[in-house]
């Protein structure tokens, strides 16, 4: 290879690079290089001409640091911790805690009603929702609504596989756990479409 | 004067707000300061709104640490259990001011010690980071004006509606923080990741799945809103703030943000903020705010009278800056362009007003917005139409009516959603 080959080669994948790099999002802010934009108004430099790699503000989360707060469940599953629950202490634990504001049979409110088909007005597990595992997440992230976040894993297995068997979404000899809970099909999932408006003049 | 004593007296019987706010016999509140120099709440007694006092014959209060409204402007938010609403009809110009900013919490707010708060940004990253909110503080900053809006904003059924009523659960800041695209380049965001999941740190430990382009494109992480702290309804001390997009996606008390591949499938983004459309489906994932509009004056309870008026509101649209908004005072037979207020930001409550001469005829008053996407916001009967008679009550962004009668009363004009 020539000398000048060589600069021609190395030139064309410098330039590969950045259009790469660019073209990547958000990157504009890692490119080193002053860039400008020209409009019919004004020339605008782009402010993180001068950042540095990184502005080494914080600190890198331990593992017991995320531990501690990544409490979020997945429809994959990813996220259920272990253990199990089963509809009789789901039953027991809803009569406790849950009753005196979803109802009886999760169907008298006052507040959310849990239980009803496709039969049913209002919007319900068994009608609505399209993920097992969101109950799981929502139930230890938030209920009860009185005491959020007081409810063990167990406790809260047992709440999901009472409620989906109210809903006649399982049957009430099913044990809840990270393995059963991801494979349940939620009656109301073959509803949802992502959104299809697709800007511009159309009204949807 | 013993301070401790007449603090003591004031604040043991506690003013409800609301009282104070209704008829005229019962007393304001201003904010006064003591010879110690403490800013501390004082009634003023009715006598002074309904004698003739003479201001000059008067010595006022001397200056104070913390300003509160004249004692005769009374404008409120109207709360529920669940949200409190803007009074878009006593507002003038476009940045709402903080203490009337709507509200909308899921299990109330909670009060966070900003010097113990910490954002913890991890999952499919290169380098998991902790922060705390003086380093945020630190980063590169960027302020940007923008309206906020619920997803869930219209209600009708009645005349007797204010634009509070119908629609106040929009409002407008200039917001301040810290890009999220600055926090992903430092994290290392790997290119896999497709949807960030973003929590809050209240009782319901809220959470929402968001595709990571919005995180590139302009999230803001703020910590400041229309020139101080946020207001503690608005997410102090910090949270995520995504221009054009659904509320309750611009989470709130925000503590983590997770880098994932695909979304998380959250309550609120499954059996909350989703809406039927044709066809039995439900739309979810719909986070554009589509371009609507609403005349403030004249609207429900005020009167007019003969004579020039200026017609004034407000338009916005998600997706962009406002193109043009037209009136209409014949009921729709014909549209004029209204004026608009510069400068029309992208993403923006923007002004608009239209002169009109009322010769005391019973009419009806619209405006329809048009934003630079060519999008133009559409009639209720065009929304239905579009999304079928089961449509939800989320994304309801239909053109408004007031109708004016001869004796000058305004009154809503109420259509059937269903």
């Amino acid at each position: 290879m020539s000398k000048y080959t060589y600069i021609v080669f190395v030139a064309s994948l410098c330039l590969c690079l950045v259009h790469w790099a660019c073209s990547r999002p958000g990157v504009q802010a890692a490119v080193h290089t002053a860039v400008s934009t020209e409009s019919a108004k004004d020339s605008v430099i782009i402010d993180s001409v001068r950042w540095p790699e990184s502005f080494s503000l914080g600190h890198v989360a331990t593992e017991a640091e995320i531990q501690a707060w990544d409490i979020d469940v997945r429809p994959d599953g990813k996220g259920l911790p272990a253990g199990s629950g089963n509809f009789v202490d789901g039953q027991q634990l809803y009569a406790a805690k849950c009753a005196v504001c979803h109802g009886k049979t999760g169907k008298e409110g006052p507040n959310n009603q849990l239980v009803g088909g496709a039969d049913v007005k209002e919007k319900t597990i068994g009608n609505y929702w399209p993920y097992s595992t969101t109950l799981f997440d929502y139930i230890r992230r938030a209920m009860p609504f009185n005491q959020p976040g007081s409810l063990s894993d167990k406790e809260v297995y047992s709440l999901t596989a009472f409620l989906l068997a109210a809903n006649r979404i399982i049957d009430s000899t099913t044990v809840l756990n990270a393995e059963t809970l991801p494979k349940i099909q939620m009656p109301a999932q073959k509803y949802f479409v992502p959104d299809d408006r697709r800007g511009g003049p159309e009204v949807r | 004067m013993d301070d401790k004593s007449s603090d003591k007296s004031l604040f043991s019987q506690k003013i409800k707000r609301r009282s104070l706010l209704g008829g005229a016999a019962t007393a304001a509140v201003v904010f006064v300061q003591t010879a110690l120099g403490k800013t501390i709440q004082k009634a003023i007694p009715a006598s002074v709104f309904q004698s003739e006092e003479d201001p000059t014959k008067q010595l006022g209060p001397f200056p104070s640490e913390i300003g509160g409204r004249s004692a005769f402007e009374k404008p409120v938010r109207k709360p529920s259990d669940i949200s409190s609403r803007s009074p878009l009809q006593d507002f003038y110009g476009t940045i709402t001011p903080s203490d009337l900013h709507f509200e909308r919490h899921h299990a109330g707010i909670p009060t966070i010690d900003p010097g113990k708060h910490k954002l913890l940004v991890h999952g499919m990253v290169e380098k998991p980071l902790v922060f705390t909110v003086a380093d945020l503080k630190r980063f590169p900053s960027i302020s940007r004006i923008a309206f906020l809006e619920c997803s869930g904003n219209f209600r009708t059924g009645k005349e007797t509606m204010t634009p509070q009523e119908i629609c106040g659960l929009t409002s407008q800041s200039e917001w301040t923080g810290v890009k999220l695209s600055t926090l992903f380049r430092e994290v290392g965001v790997k290119p896999g990741a497709t949807w960030f999941l973003a929590e809050g740190s209240d009782a319901a430990v809220m959470t929402r799945s968001v595709p990571v382009k919005k995180g590139w494109d302009d999230a803001i992480i703020a910590y400041a809103q229309n020139g101080e702290a946020l207001r503690p309804e608005q997410g102090y001390p910090i949270r995520l703030f995504l221009p054009g997009w659904e509320g309750n996606a611009n989470v709130k008390w925000l503590r983590r943000i997770e880098l994932s591949d695909q979304p998380y499938m959250t309550r609120e983004e499954t059996s909350r903020y989703t809406e039927t459309i044709r066809d039995g489906k439900i739309r979810m994932f719909s986070f554009d705010m589509d371009a609507r509009s609403i005349i403030t004056f004249p609207s429900y309870p005020q009167h007019i009278e003969k004579g020039w008026l200026e017609i004034r509101g407000i338009a916005w649209s998600g997706r962009g800056k406002v193109l043009y908004v037209e009136v209409s005072t014949d009921a729709g037979k014909s549209w004029h362009k209204a004026t608009l207020q510069e400068p029309i930001l992208d993403k923006a409550h923007t002004a608009f007003r239209y002169l009109w001469q009322w010769k005391g005829e019973s009419t009806e008053i619209l405006s329809r917005v048009t934003d630079e996407t060519g999008y133009t916001q559409p009639t209720l009967k065009q929304l239905i139409d579009a999304r079928g008679t089961d449509m939800g009550g989320y994304h309801l962004n239909p053109v408004t009516a007031w109708v004016i009668k001869p004796d000058g009363s305004v009154v809503f004009k109420p259509e059937k959603l269903r």
